[in-house]
């Protein structure tokens, strides 16, 4: 069906190079870590449009599966000090089993019910963690300091590591989003997004499609949690559990264009450097800056595009028709 | 030994609080039949389409699709084992291209896009379609958007085909499509169960009628008896018009 052009093929190729010999060209860190969080929200974006833009899930909780990834893989290398590597993948697998736990009963709330329902669910996981003693409360969990190397998932001396493992996740989450969109369950996510009666009515089992939605986008977003924590090595629930890095993500997706593959990349890519650099150059002056520089633009992009800027490109071509 | 019914509804009841939109139905469709229901607004023929389809659960009663139960089963379980339905405000997927939204359908018995896309263009031509399929579904007019409906449902490759009202609202050329369509997916095998208002249809596609008022089934047979019968035409003019007669 949708099948990829020779133009976006070269497209691809010429980015993944760009990215690719970036941090080479620059010695600046702060440019690196700018890159490298952009990498990360691409990602979460991706993983979020899994549900949001394709399923028509509108998940404000994504913040705990963020969380539960980071705490997981923090939790076993500091308790059992297992590597971050089967900590990334059990953060995963927990995170979905908590999607599917929390999404099951959800199953036939939609819309701005489903929201509010998300929103509920990420605020009860961030009041547990804030007050379970076992993994330190509101204390956090301070990582080890262990030896640099890819096998405990440390790098102290440079930035370029993190950069070439997040760009990787990025690529593997782009890639399973391209699987899903060009095959049978991503039209099953869309008729179900359109409405649940026309899915139900060509046979489609609801409840099983959403919740392999809501697990593929909860293991993502683990695996970025489980990274977050490997690069700063401090977690504490106000850092990995918040609500505004929920509605970040949530903002980034649908700037950057819901339901498409590469819409929330190029929303991360717009959103996260606006929003680093504001806060590194206006220090605590400029809290609150880049949101409204973000609300300036969702609301243009809203009124002129509502697919979003990667729509902007799409679009040109089809409007014929 | 008897042939099993396509289709069989035992004493389905279904009642929204005091309301009974559905007492006691019985009636049963042999394959490859075509059999109508009838009946004023509120008769409650949508609501036994769907409990025959599994959208509402009834209250109490039984339906049997080859001898096999069907009610109390979710929805899509029902069409998976061959009944298909169209609804009566327009169900299709609007951001999706004609041969997507029937590609969609097909995928239900397919595992991989490209033998769904297959089938759903040799639909989409069946269906008279086949021009349209790279419109968006919400580009379409009325008609087309009934016909994308209908051959959305043909792709899940059904056994029993249920349409509910798939010819209000339309121009007479456009009736005429979807009679002499209706009237072609009998000839491919399949089963079909409409709920109609357009009488014109009801009388030349159906072999049999049922007809419903307040949730009762008031009569049942051949669409010529059932149109001169004194109880169907109160049903639908009321009783002064029936006493003047």
């Amino acid at each position: 069906m949708r099948k990829l052009t020779l133009k976006q093929i070269c497209g691809g190729i010429i980015a993944f190079i760009a990215v690719g010999i970036f941090p080479l060209l620059t010695t600046n860190t702060f440019a690196q870590h700018v890159v490298i969080l952009f990498f990360m929200f691409g990602m979460m974006g991706v993983a979020w449009n899994i549900m949001g833009g394709y399923a028509g899930m509108f998940s404000f909780g994504q913040v705990a599966f963020f969380g539960i990834g980071a705490y997981t893989s923090s939790f076993l290398l500091i308790t059992y000090h297992v590597t971050p590597w089967i900590g990334l993948i059990v953060g995963g697998l927990v995170a979905a089993l908590v999607g599917a736990a929390i999404g099951y009963p959800c199953s036939n709330l939609r819309g701005h019910y489903f929201a509010i329902a998300s929103i509920a669910f990420g605020e009860i996981v961030r009041t547990h963690f804030n007050n379970w003693k076992l993994i330190g409360a509101a204390e956090g969990l301070s990582l080890p300091m262990l030896n640099e190397g890819f096998k405990n998932f440390m790098f102290h001396s440079s930035k370029l590591p993190y950069y070439y493992i997040m760009l990787t996740f990025l690529i593997i989450s782009l890639g399973i989003c391209y699987l899903i969109s060009t095959s049978k369950i991503g039209y099953y996510l869309r008729a179900i997004k359109e409405s649940h009666d026309v899915a139900k009515v060509l046979g489609i089992n609801v409840v099983r499609y959403r919740l392999i939605a809501i697990m593929t986008s909860a293991f993502l977003t683990a695996m970025a949690g489980t990274f977050y924590a490997q690069y700063v090595l401090y977690i504490d629930p106000e850092s990995v559990m918040l609500l505004p890095i929920s509605i970040q993500i949530v903002l980034i997706s649908m700037l950057g264009g819901a339901g498409s593959v590469m819409g929330p990349v190029v929303g991360a890519a717009i959103l996260i450097p606006i929003s680093e650099v504001t806060r590194v150059w206006l220090g605590h002056k400029g809290t609150g800056v880049d949101m409204l520089i973000y609300g300036f633009l969702i609301t243009l992009i809203s009124v002129y595009q509502p697919k979003g800027v990667w729509g902007l490109f799409t679009n040109m071509g089809k409007r014929a028709k | 030994m008897k042939k099993v019914p396509c289709l069989e509804v035992n004493g389905i009841t279904k009642h929204f609080g005091g309301l009974y939109a559905n007492d006691h139905i019985d009636f049963s469709v042999e394959e490859g039949e075509i059999v109508s229901i009838i009946g004023p607004n509120g008769a409650g023929k949508s609501t036994l389409f769907n409990c025959i389809t599994g959208f509402y659960p009834p209250n109490s009663g039984k339906a049997f699709f080859f001898g096999e139960e069907i009610t109390h089963r979710r929805a899509d379980t029902i069409c998976k084992m061959g009944v298909a339905r169209t609804f009566q405000v327009v169900q299709i997927i609007g951001d999706m291209t004609v041969l997507e939204n029937v590609m969609t359908g097909a995928l239900l018995r397919y595992a991989n896009v490209g033998p769904a896309v297959k089938k759903a263009e040799e639909v989409l031509a069946f269906a008279g379609l086949g021009e349209k399929k790279d419109f968006l579904g919400t580009a379409l007019t009325i008609a087309d958007k009934k016909r994308l409906e209908v051959s959305m449902a043909l792709a899940t490759q059904p056994k029993l085909l249920m349409l509910d009202e798939s010819m209000a609202g339309l121009t007479m050329v456009e009736l005429r499509g979807m009679i002499d369509l209706t009237k072609r997916i009998r000839e491919k095998g399949i089963t079909l169960i409409v709920v109609e208002h357009v009488m014109e249809a009801v009388m030349e596609i159906s072999d049999r009628v049922v007809v419903l008022n307040s949730g009762k089934k008031i009569m049942e047979g051949p669409p010529k008896e059932v149109v001169r019968h004194p109880g169907v035409i109160q049903a639908y003019l009321g009783e002064r018009y029936v006493v003047s007669q």
